[in-house]
């Protein structure tokens, strides 16, 4: 592919990207919403954070089977119990990193 | 305006730190598919966004048409329809221009950073727009030198992977405030699950979000006109 196949394919990947982004937020920031909008609003992203993590650490992401007990889901427990307990990102996300590592070396 | 710049940074290096085994990754496919490092920091910069920046690689590896690569990454993209929404309650009256160059940077990653602060109280638009543009930047280079040098550098080094795995758990984690959170995310979770071994591509992310949501809302409703009764 030449620079010109790349660039008209990539401007083409940005806008269908772009535009899920930008058009909700500039629309609805400048409109007075609903309060059960916003309380509908206020769970988006607990349940987005949940969806995705989801798969992960409960599914073989590549054959897209049920797993149950990925060296992900193991570590994600202490993870949990690290984040619930010291409520720090810094910490949680360097003890994850170590514990994965760890299991790495001994599962 | 160093203050700024730098809690801002101090919010994203999570994300920084989990994008960079990720678009190493990333740059090792596409070098492997036979894309020039320029076409990539190109990709990188258009269009920002991780699981479609992998699976046009894989297509164009398995030479798609650029229609139907477009389709796919606009499929796969649609989840930031609301996040987008769910920004707005924190971004509300803001000027136009800047909500533009906000949504460029609007990820699964920033958004989850960003709405857990805003949510503190503790933060603004300014801090928030440097999370979005730093990720971003870590994320170019990290795709650009994937491509040059990538496959000299060891896979999995330092448990690097779970990096972002970490963040989510920690930032949905401080997202429970309450019955109805934690029901919300519990639904979300065997929602995601069925869905995502049932039905193939991404779907799964909307169709357990929105469900999950409306569950909790109605229930969050039920709640409170029970309160009012008594």
């Amino acid at each position: 592919m030449k620079f010109a196949d790349y660039l008209y394919l990539f401007i083409g990947m940005g806008l269908v990207t772009y535009l899920p982004r930008a058009v909700p937020l500039t629309y609805l920031a400048h409109k007075k919403l609903p309060q059960w909008l916003i309380d509908w609003l206020s769970l988006i992203p607990v349940a987005i954070l949940s969806a995705l993590l989801a798969p992960i650490l409960f599914a073989d992401t590549v054959h897209r089977t049920f797993s149950f007990g990925k060296t992900e889901l193991l570590v994600a427990i202490p993870t949990l119990l690290v984040a619930l307990k010291t409520r720090s990102l810094g910490g949680t996300v360097i003890l994850g990193m170590f514990l994965y590592w760890l299991a790495g070396l001994f599962l | 305006m160093h203050k700024i710049i730098r809690q801002g940074s101090l919010a994203a290096w999570p994300i920084c730190l989990g994008y960079i085994p990720v678009g190493l990754a990333l740059g090792v496919l596409a070098q492997q598919a036979g894309l020039p490092w320029w076409a990539v920091g190109m990709m990188s910069l258009l269009v920002f966004a991780g699981s479609a920046q992998f699976i046009c690689v894989a297509m164009l590896a398995a030479a798609a048409s650029p229609s139907a690569i477009i389709l796919t990454t606009f499929m796969v993209n649609l989840r930031h329809l609301l996040m987008s929404s769910a920004m707005a309650v924190y971004l509300s009256g803001v000027k136009r221009s800047f909500l533009l160059l906000f949504s460029y940077g609007l990820t699964d990653e920033s958004f989850a950073v960003n709405m857990t602060r805003f949510r503190s109280g503790q933060w603004d638009r300014c801090r928030a727009l440097v999370v979005n543009h730093l990720a971003n930047l870590v994320w170019l280079v990290s795709t650009i030198v994937g491509v040059l040098v990538g496959q000299f550098i060891p896979q999995g080094a330092f448990g690097i992977d779970y990096a972002l795995i970490g963040m989510f758990i920690c930032l949905l984690v401080f997202q429970l405030n309450g019955s109805v959170y934690v029901i919300t995310a519990i639904t979300a979770l065997i929602v995601s699950v069925v869905w995502y071994l049932l039905v193939p591509g991404n779907s799964y992310i909307i169709v357990a979000s929105v469900t999950s949501a409306t569950i909790g809302y109605l229930i969050k409703r039920r709640n409170s006109k029970k309160d009012e009764i008594c």
